[in-house]
């Protein structure tokens, strides 16, 4: 019998919707224990793993899957810290009203940038998104009755429920609004608009051809990066405590887009592996530097120099970043299972058909 | 028969989740279960005592403000081979946040949580330290002498925060006090950082200047500061200036002078105590002549310009070589931080570092044995203001004042006066040309101080 039941049933599990919810909720879960058993200041690092995520994986979409650069993405951030941090001094908002506030601004401004950048391509697109990063933190600074200048605007994290400690709190905002992202941008992805930004990307004139609004096309995933970039920033001025332009330097804006190549450009789970790195690097290279007992001079840039030296790597070992490379251990251990498995098949048919 | 197994010889769904929630469940017992002996001050056994802070080591900041903190630590080591203090040596750790705020939450919560500091002592710069204000009260960790004179650190929803440094406003006022006094009549001219330590001073010399003196007001911004300010001096020179405020950091106070001098303007310049340490302007004033193009001779010259200028200070200036305090502290950093010594020697930046570990010693020493964060800050509320230190006047601090010194002596740059001399030259010697003035960043008076200024204690002499 097909009734509507059975055809949902039918369809349900082979759905994208269902299977990115069914692994959210999964690693929801395997990081809601995590968090409760690792200690407040690992907490803290995970949520702000978390944050560079959401970051990072706008910034995927709109290198990897639409093929346009943006060394501005800090900026972005910033508009989505600065929205956040105004609405909780001027007004009593509800808190994820603010949060979705932070991304309406920045995706707006996204927009603003997007048109554009429809025209630019290449360096002068990179030119354009790295004139924004340097702009608009003057741009604060200049009015700083609004923006809060040197000082900043503070920002405080809803009270924690019960006798939860507030970075395992701020940690679980973090985390859910990394996994509600990553889940709504890999369902965009196998839709319609995922289709068309890679038919941009790949050949505009064929996408046109085909139908595709190519400048639509590219407007929208420019406004949906920075819509990400925007919701990082609001979370990233939650972890900081205050929003000041000092947090949003153009080299955030670079060391996002190295992670981002690093994590595998155009993957979602990728960027996972660059949130890491920009989390744990500079952690590393201080203990290294430490060890070695190199000088604070060197110790400054060993974080950016490892950073360099990663993204050269990649580019010249693995162009699809770790989770390329990763990618491809597994299918190499995988066709060798299948291999050995598929042997020792052939060796059991062989003694069945001896007995 | 075994263990019941579905298809493929896998566990059950249902055994799979069982297991995850009840390891879950033991990881979350055993992370409940694991700090219990909290009984004890974080930080604090019987034989060392772990501090914290997180300053600018490299980047914009860095120069002059990347010498405070080692020259802290040498004071530290002081007190740690004479015994520590009640036998606990003082361990200190500063982290290089480069003055991004971002960074300064990250690692404050690594001091905190992770490395369970006692207090977080000398951590430098007004954002830097708003971002954490919060959370370091919340966590009931002090926040001691944060090295900034923003007026924000006296705040009684933080008890916790003191700063130490006078607060920017009362710089103003006490300069303000001497123009009036002593350039009365002149038209008086400000070139201000465009944040909160330019606003801040601006805000003391308009409580003691007449409105009607005050000709023109320039500002800078020190987020984009990358050369000469001339359209700025072009101005003040425009509207008549002859008294010239510089609220400026030490490279924009060269980048206000070298371009007047080009157009043959030269006003009196009074400078804040922040942008007039000649070791610090000197180099500045002699390197970006060199790099204008000037010759080796016209860059010689050009540190000339400090002479004559008038500026504040709230202790006796590293060119004082006969003050007491100079000696000692010279003398200190010298045997206990000589890489320092060797790179700065003593300027306005080590003998800042130095009173302010001095200042943080004796706090500990009047928390008593029993060491507690509580027991500490209310120490400092109750003998704070008999600490000695090199400043002309005693520390304020009570229960409800969170700022440090709150009195100044106006001083004149002048060739006149022995020179400053460091490893990196002989830099521009001062004089004192005003009586010692207290005053609260308030609205209240400025006022003549009486009392005594303390000289340093015999232990102090002993070891220098």
């Amino acid at each position: 019998m097909d009734t509507p039941l059975t055809r949902l049933g039918r369809t349900v599990p082979g759905h994208p919707l269902a299977r990115h919810l069914g692994l959210a909720l999964g690693a929801g879960a395997a990081l809601y224990f995590l968090t409760s058993a690792l200690s407040p200041y690992n907490d803290f690092e995970v949520g702000e793993i978390a944050l560079y995520v959401v970051a990072l994986s706008g910034l995927s979409l709109l290198t990897g899957v639409n093929g346009q650069i943006s060394l501005g993405h800090g900026a972005f951030m910033a508009v989505g810290a600065y929205t956040v941090a105004l609405l909780m001094n001027h007004t009593g908002a509800n808190f994820v009203l603010e949060l979705l506030a932070a991304v309406g601004t920045s995706a707006a401004l996204g927009v603003v940038i997007g048109i554009p950048a429809t025209r630019l391509k290449g360096p002068y697109l990179a030119g354009l998104t790295l004139l924004l990063a340097l702009a608009l933190p003057p741009i604060a600074d200049k009015w700083s009755n609004t923006f809060g200048g040197d000082q900043g605007l503070t920002t405080t994290v809803p009270t924690a429920p019960g006798s939860l400690n507030p970075e395992e709190w701020l940690c679980w905002i973090q985390v859910l609004g990394a996994l509600v992202t990553v889940v709504l941008l890999a369902n965009l992805l196998q839709s319609r608009f995922g289709r068309s930004f890679r038919a941009v990307r790949d050949n505009e004139v064929a996408a046109a051809l085909a139908g595709v609004h190519v400048a639509r096309t590219k407007v929208l995933a420019f406004s949906i990066s920075a819509g990400c970039a925007g919701l990082a920033g609001a979370f990233l001025g939650l972890s900081t405590g205050v929003v000041s332009t000092g947090e949003f330097p153009l080299t955030l804006s670079i060391q996002l887009l190295a992670a981002m190549v690093v994590g595998g450009t155009g993957t979602l789970v990728g960027m996972v592996w660059g949130a890491v790195l920009l989390v744990y690097l500079p952690q590393w290279s201080t203990s290294l530097s430490n060890q070695f007992g190199l000088g604070t001079g060197v110790n400054a840039y060993l974080a950016t120099i490892i950073f360099g030296a990663f993204l050269i790597g990649a580019m010249l070992i693995a162009p699809s970043g770790i989770q390329g490379g990763l990618r491809w251990v597994w299918q190499r251990a995988r066709g060798a299972m299948s291999a050995a498995g598929a042997a020792t098949n052939v060796q059991h048919g062989v003694s069945q058909g001896s007995t | 028969m075994g263990h019941r197994r579905g298809r493929n010889g896998r566990p059950l769904p249902w055994a799979r989740a069982a297991l995850a929630v009840a390891a879950g469940a033991a990881l979350s017992a055993v992370a409940t279960s694991a700090p219990a002996g909290a009984a004890s001050t974080p930080g604090v056994t019987a034989h060392s005592i772990t501090i914290g802070a997180t300053v600018p080591l490299t980047g914009p900041a860095a120069p002059g403000y990347d010498e405070i903190a080692p020259a802290m630590n040498a004071v530290f080591d002081w007190v740690n081979a004479h015994g520590g203090v009640y036998g606990r040596k003082i361990l200190y750790k500063y982290l290089d946040d480069g003055y991004n705020p971002a960074t300064t939450a990250t690692l404050t919560r690594q001091l905190v949580l992770q490395d369970d500091i006692f207090a977080d002592v000398g951590s430098l710069g007004t954002p830097t330290q708003a971002a954490v204000q919060g959370f370091l009260n919340a966590q009931k960790v002090p926040q001691l002498f944060i090295e900034s004179g923003c007026n924000c650190w006296s705040n009684p929803k933080y008890p916790l925060s003191l700063g130490w440094q006078p607060p920017y406003t009362v710089d103003g006022k006490v300069l303000g006090t001497y123009i009036k006094a002593n350039f009365a009549g002149k038209k008086v001219g400000y070139l201000y950082q465009d944040d909160e330590f330019g606003q801040d001073v601006v805000k003391g010399l308009d409580m003691e200047l007449p409105a009607s003196s005050v000709v023109s007001r320039q500002t800078y911004d020190a987020a984009t500061l990358a050369g000469p300010l001339s359209n700025q001096v072009a101005a003040l020179k425009a509207a008549g200036a002859q008294v010239v405020v510089l609220a400026t950091i030490p490279a924009a106070t060269a980048l206000a002078m070298l371009p007047a001098a080009a157009i043959g303007y030269s006003p009196q310049y009074v400078i804040d105590s922040v942008g007039a340490d000649p070791p610090t302007v000197g180099p500045l004033l002699a390197s970006f002549t060199s790099k204008g193009g000037g010759s080796a001779a016209q860059a010689t010259a050009a540190e000339g310009l400090l002479n004559g200028a008038i500026t504040d200070s709230y202790f006796a200036p590293e060119s004082e070589t006969s003050n007491a305090w100079v000696q000692v502290e010279k003398k200190l950093l010298k045997d206990y931080a000589p890489a320092q010594y060797a790179k700065s020697g003593l300027d306005g930046n080590t003998q800042y570092g130095i009173a302010l570990a001095y200042t943080f010693v004796q706090a500990l020493q009047k928390a008593g044995k029993n060491l507690t964060r509580a027991g500490l800050i209310s120490a400092i509320a109750k003998y704070g203001k008999s600490f000695v230190t090199p400043g002309f006047v005693p520390l304020s601090y009570s229960s409800s004042v969170h700022f440090g010194f709150e009195g100044e002596q106006v001083y004149k740059l002048t060739s006149t006066a022995p020179p400053a001399v460091t490893p990196t030259g002989s830099w521009i010697g001062s004089t004192p040309v005003s009586p010692v003035y207290v005053t609260s960043p308030g609205k209240g008076p400025v006022k003549k101080y009486t009392g005594k200024t303390s000289t340093p204690p015999a232990s102090l002499k002993r070891t220098a």
